[in-house]
């Protein structure tokens, strides 16, 4: 049995691993199959990381981070939990391998995936022009025609990517102020591949084998208008991943596990939460990271305070 | 590193489509994270599941025809060939019981 297991690969997951590494927990970091990293496995330069004037692409930050936890002793393994238990002195989690894993402690760290549109035929022309991941897909769209619906940073970001590629780029978003930062506001605005739509949702997504189109209403008068495209890419927010956790800890109005003030501490004893899983509002690399660095702490807190025959059955 | 044989836009004709064999092709490139991620994965089920599909990958930026010919807009994509015809494609990296349960008709 261990001390702690760590179910997340991302900022959260690995800075919760470092710390609980240098504390000597000996971390099980329960990485996932494909999803390894996270978020940024899927975003290029990364600018606002402290520490890297220059940048640093996403996917060599999370590979520094894992190599750092490593480092000082976290085991990680490339599987999916497929079912938790964290009722009890002792949590259990299950893999897709079938390995069942014991620990006193579980920090979850599983992030928020991509949301959708909720549009008819959005899953079946997914991977068929409708993307969630201009990085990886930017680069079929070469000389084509391309929408970003959203108005935040990730929608600004994939934005200017794909004008690497396309040769127009539509932002479509559903009112007329983006909540973008400024810096990427302004570099997608002096950008003169993209245009924006502004009080425009999507209503309809058309296409036969490939996405041709898109129907649009105006969100002011209400008119339809539409627009031909050989790409969609949709960057309007995200939902924490918690559905392994439902029934078994307490979430919040906004779908977040519900953690004690500004602590880690979730509605069970020796269940930590960190990372996006529980914030819906600032999602950056680096509050990700604090908040690993938080439910690190928390856990030996709270294994401080266990009573020594549990302790004695962690393995070190 | 893989140990699938690439292919390209010169052998795909006789490798792929030419072949008398189950053969997945997985589309992918050196940017692409989520392939980097699968490609272990479908390695482990080549190597399981030999005697009935053979995997082969196709690095798309190399080889931008046969990418094209087969309307690729995401990968890592992933075509079953038999006869020359595409007769399944999955998109997207997943899992191994996933992919395993996506490609359940040509692994028994």
């Amino acid at each position: 049995m261990r001390q702690v297991i760590i179910i997340g690969s991302g900022p959260a997951g690995y800075t919760a691993a470092i710390y609980a590494a240098r504390a000597s927990l000996s971390p099980l970091l329960i990485a996932s199959s494909v999803e390894a990293g996270g978020e940024l496995m899927k975003t290029t330069e990364v600018e606002n990381f402290p520490g890297f004037p220059d940048g640093i692409m996403g996917p060599q930050l999370m590979m520094n981070m894992q190599a750092q936890a490593e480092k000082f002793g976290t085991e990680v393994v490339l599987d999916d939990v497929v079912s938790v238990d964290l009722t009890g002195d002792v949590k259990t989690v299950t893999l897709g391998n079938g390995d069942v894993h014991e620990a006193l402690t579980v920090i979850y760290a599983t992030g928020s995936a991509y949301r959708k549109l909720g549009l008819d035929d959005e899953t079946r022309l997914s991977g068929y022009g409708v993307s969630w991941c201009a990085t990886c897909d930017g680069f079929f769209f070469r000389q084509k025609t391309v929408a970003v619906v959203g108005g935040g940073d990730s929608a600004m970001e994939e934005a200017t990517f794909l004008t690497k590629f396309a040769d127009k780029v539509y932002v479509i978003h559903r009112s007329d102020r983006l909540r973008a930062s400024k810096i990427m506001q302004d570099r997608a605005q002096a950008n003169p591949k993209i245009e924006f739509l502004f009080n425009k949702t999507v209503d309809r997504i058309y296409g036969d084998e490939l996405v041709s189109g898109v129907s649009l209403r105006d969100t002011v008068d209400g008119t339809e208008t539409t627009l031909d495209l050989s790409g969609l890419f949709i960057a309007i927010g995200n939902d924490p991943r918690v559905h392994l956790v439902h029934g078994q800890l307490d979430l919040t109005d906004e779908g977040t596990i519900a953690v004690e003030a500004r602590s880690s501490r979730t509605s069970l004893p020796g269940v930590f939460a960190a990372g996006d899983v529980l914030d819906v509002t600032y999602r950056q690399a680096v509050t990700a990271a604090a908040s690993g660095t938080v439910a690190a702490l928390d856990v030996e807190h709270y294994l401080a305070s266990l009573p020594t025959h549990l302790l004695q059955t962690a393995s070190a | 590193m893989s140990n699938a044989l690439d292919v390209t836009d010169e052998t795909f004709a006789a490798e792929v489509l030419g072949s008398d064999k189950t053969i997945l092709v997985d589309f992918w490139a050196e940017w692409c994270g989520p392939c980097r991620a699968v490609s272990p994965i479908l390695d482990q089920i080549a190597a399981e599941h030999s005697d009935k599909i053979t995997v082969v990958k196709l690095n798309v930026d190399d080889n931008p025809q046969t990418a094209a010919k087969y309307q690729i807009t995401s990968i890592p994509a992933m075509k079953v060939y038999r006869g020359g015809e595409v007769v399944k494609t999955v998109i997207g990296a997943k899992p191994k019981g996933a992919l395993e349960s996506d490609l359940a008709e040509f692994l028994a």
